[in-house]
């Protein structure tokens, strides 16, 4: 019963975001903003864990493929395609919702309980649209390409730890990265980013949002955004699998 | 001027608002006191818009807010001001931005035109060359002037200041009292102040209102509330040994 109520005051949410801006010229300020603090600032933990990723990945295909009947490209092709398809869009969304979704709800939570969001209201913004909007427009244009940094970087990994080590020859492994290359791979991790992205700024936003009580209440709400946000990525990492790609 | 007409507010089937009718006249400071728990605030929420009356109407001169939907209430909201007990400053944005920022949502007035705007309101709440600073740098007292200057900047027909000196040291809560006071006649605002601080009633109460366990018990001016009989109110204005030892 609890969770038909949460589902249903999270789609009123949504329909009020949706209301016509007070002032377009300061929601397309604040999305720039946002852009800066919520995307920018989290190129630096993604480009580190996608270049380690990227490593782990080639020398872990590398030793579990070691087979004279397996061709000499499997590793470079099984890196790029484990990067592409979940690593790079799955797991960064989840870095993200840890990072991002945090920080949205401690943002918007602290506003609530310091009745910065009641002050708003008070002079007639709409609170949750200038508050809550800008993220998730922010989010779904910022993550995508910090995602398709992540599939360089986590490419980049690999040839680095093949040229480091020796697991795999350089020349195969830059053959197998570009062998039956699919853009279509790279417009499905676009795409389910951008969903991911989406759930992350609108799940965060409404545990935010409705805060209740102190500052307790606001690491409530942190804690319940990032757990939610992760759950629903998985679940609908599952779901758009399904029905992009089989 | 805003007129309450027998308001009712219960939460869970327990009233906290019983029958409320009165009215907070314009160019003067309304004081609504009572204790802890008394409903003053709940009141307060319901004439701002953040709570929604059960039963009842509060009028803003000839328009009833409470019949009125989102899109309609914004004509009204954009004649509000209001000073929360915490100031509600704007934690992202210096004392400058906080003050232009209800300039730049609702009008279209140039960064040089919201600049002096800006300016003035914080030079009328004698702050000087605190524009750059962060609301964490403030004290207390400069958190409250930076929200009255930010409820003032669209020049408000109606200004709500919620426990206004609460958490400020005598010197600085008359203060920030007279400052309201004076700004209520200098630009001819309709006032409305909650708090249970007796300092602030005798200092600017034009019209004060007693809330008793939700009820309306008692109205009168600051002149009148020392000499009146009723024993609830009197139990609220004299708990102190202070307004005791006055008293004597």
């Amino acid at each position: 019963m609890k969770l038909l109520y949460h589902i249903g005051r999270y789609f009123i949410l949504m329909g009020i975001l949706l209301r016509r801006p007070e002032k377009a010229s300061m929601y397309r300020r604040k999305i720039v903003v946002e852009m800066d603090l919520l995307g920018l600032e989290s190129l630096g933990i993604v480009a580190i864990i996608s270049v380690f990723m990227g490593a782990v990945v080639t020398i872990q295909t590398a030793f579990n493929t070691d087979h004279p009947l397996l061709p000499i490209y499997a590793v470079g092709f099984a890196t790029r395609q484990a990067i592409i398809l979940e690593f790079s869009p799955t797991i960064i969304s989840l870095i993200l919702a840890g990072k991002v979704g945090s920080r949205i709800a401690s943002e918007i939570g602290t506003m609530r309980v310091t009745e910065q969001i009641d002050a708003l209201e008070i002079m007639g913004v709409n609170a949750a649209g200038y508050l809550i909007l800008p993220k998730i427009i922010a989010s779904m244009i910022i993550n995508p390409a910090l995602v398709v940094i992540s599939i360089f970087l986590g490419i980049f990994g690999g040839w680095m730890v093949s040229a480091a080590t020796g697991v795999v020859s350089l020349h195969n492994y830059i053959y197998s990265i570009l062998f039956e290359f699919s853009s279509y791979d790279v417009m499905y991790a676009i795409i389910k980013t951008v969903v991911f992205a989406f759930i992350i700024a609108s799940v965060s936003g409404y545990f935010g949002f409705y805060t209740r009580g102190s500052a307790l209440e606001v690491g409530n709400a942190s804690t319940k955004a990032v757990v939610f946000s992760s759950i629903y990525i998985i679940l609908f990492n599952l779901i758009l699998t399904q029905l992009l790609l089989i | 001027m805003i007129r309450v007409e027998n308001v009712w507010k219960s939460f869970d089937e327990q009233p906290v608002l019983k029958d409320i009718s009165l009215t907070f006249e314009r160019g003067k400071t309304n004081l609504i006191i009572g204790k802890s728990g008394s409903g003053k605030n709940v009141l307060m929420k319901c004439l701002v818009g953040l709570l929604e009356a059960d039963r009842g109407r509060i009028v803003y001169g000839d328009l009833d807010f409470s019949a009125m939907g989102y899109r309609q209430r914004r004509v009204i909201r954009k004649e509000l001001g209001m000073l929360f007990q915490g100031a509600a400053l704007f934690d992202s944005m210096s004392v400058t931005d906080n003050v232009m920022f209800p300039l730049s949502m609702f009008t279209t007035m140039s960064r040089k035109e919201k600049e002096m705007r800006a300016a003035f309101c914080l030079e009328r709440v004698n702050l000087h060359g605190a524009d750059h600073l962060q609301p964490s740098e403030l004290s207390g007292g400069m958190k409250k002037r930076v929200a009255i200057a930010r409820a003032i900047s669209i020049s408000p027909k109606y200004l709500f200041c919620d426990e206004p000196n609460s958490g400020l040291d005598p010197p600085t809560a008359i203060l920030i009292d007279k400052l309201i006071s004076e700004i209520t006649e200098e630009f001819n605002i309709t006032t409305v102040v909650n708090t249970h601080d007796m300092n602030s009633v005798m200092e600017i109460g034009d019209k004060v209102v007693y809330i008793y366990l939700g009820e309306l018990w008692w109205v009168g001016s600051r002149h009148e509330i020392l000499h009146t009989g009723n024993k609830e109110l009197n139990d609220f204005v004299y708990a102190t040994e202070l307004m005791r030892t006055l008293k004597k």
